[in-house]
């Protein structure tokens, strides 16, 4: 059943996520997006400019907060406005298990044309990697 | 290095429209994970009322990062790309994008800071259809970490 505008309130809760990233989930991203920053595929290049390994891209994690969002919609279109500050780095360690990336957000305001405004937060090992995480959803 | 304030207030384009394909956004969907039919059954995205398959809500980025690539890549911006990491990034849409839409990109410096050794370059690109109507405002930042 399609969430709907009634069914929320400011304060209305969304259920927390948990979206796994691995290095494979990286270089399909690159390919799909098209960014291919040398940072989020390559260790020897990540290490020699000072990062601890490869970092997610950033437009990874805000992807997974965009889906995090449009699941809970029903309606990858729903979104019409959506920002974020990327305020830490997620590290991908070469392994099986990759990073984990949670998610949580709430309704803060509903506001006209059935749209609802909605902060969400996203930590990777405790850490906050986005912060003015907001989002505008259209609702039926 | 701080970057060139020279260019605050250029514009840079994309040289060819952009076509958005069913593939393209299938393939963005699997990337992150966005499972919605929406994005891969044209009937079902037809029955919820759009004219295609559309795209998921960073697939923008797609689009404004190649015409910000334009901006990035000009060797007289002083940017090296291997310190950039993403600073903010915003997306404001007056409808999603869908396949079959075809649309050009203008990607606008808006400004340039500098604090101490770290360089931030802000930029907004604005989507359109190549009729002219408005899909999607990207905003952009990127930091340059210092040495």
């Amino acid at each position: 059943m399609a969430l709907s505008y009634a069914d929320v309130e400011p304060g209305t809760e969304i259920p927390p996520k948990t979206y796994r990233v691995t290095r494979l989930d990286l270089v399909k991203y690159a390919g799909a997006s098209g960014d291919f920053n040398v940072i989020h595929w390559n260790e020897r290049m990540a290490r020699s400019v000072g990062l601890p390994t490869v970092i997610a891209h950033g437009m990874y994690t805000m992807a997974q907060a965009g889906r995090y969002v449009s699941e809970w919609a029903g309606d990858p279109g729903a979104v019409t406005e959506f920002g974020v500050r990327f305020s830490a780095m997620v590290p991908v360690p070469d392994d099986d298990e990759g990073a984990t990336i949670e998610i949580s957000g709430r309704v803060t305001n509903k506001l006209a044309d059935n749209k609802v405004a909605i902060d969400l937060t996203a930590r990777a090992d405790g850490t906050k990697v986005l912060t003015r995480a907001r989002a505008v959803v259209r609702l039926p | 290095m701080a970057l060139n304030q020279e260019f605050v207030g250029r514009v840079f384009r994309l040289d060819e429209p952009y076509e958005v394909s069913r593939v393209k956004i299938a393939d963005f969907a699997d990337a992150i994970g966005e499972r919605s039919e929406l994005c891969r059954d044209r009937e079902a995205a037809q029955q919820a009322g759009y004219p295609d398959v559309i795209a998921p809500p960073t697939f923008a980025f797609v689009i404004s990062w190649r015409s910000d690539e334009l901006v990035h890549a000009d060797p007289d911006l002083g940017l090296d790309f291997s310190m950039v990491v993403h600073g903010d990034q915003s997306f404001s849409y007056s409808r999603p994008l869908h396949a079959g839409d075809v649309v050009v990109a203008a990607t606008t410096v808006e400004s340039i800071k500098t604090l101490g050794a770290t360089s931030m370059l802000f930029t907004a690109t604005d989507i359109s259809t190549v009729d002219g109507e408005h899909v999607c405002t990207t905003r952009s930042s990127i930091v340059e970490r210092g040495q």
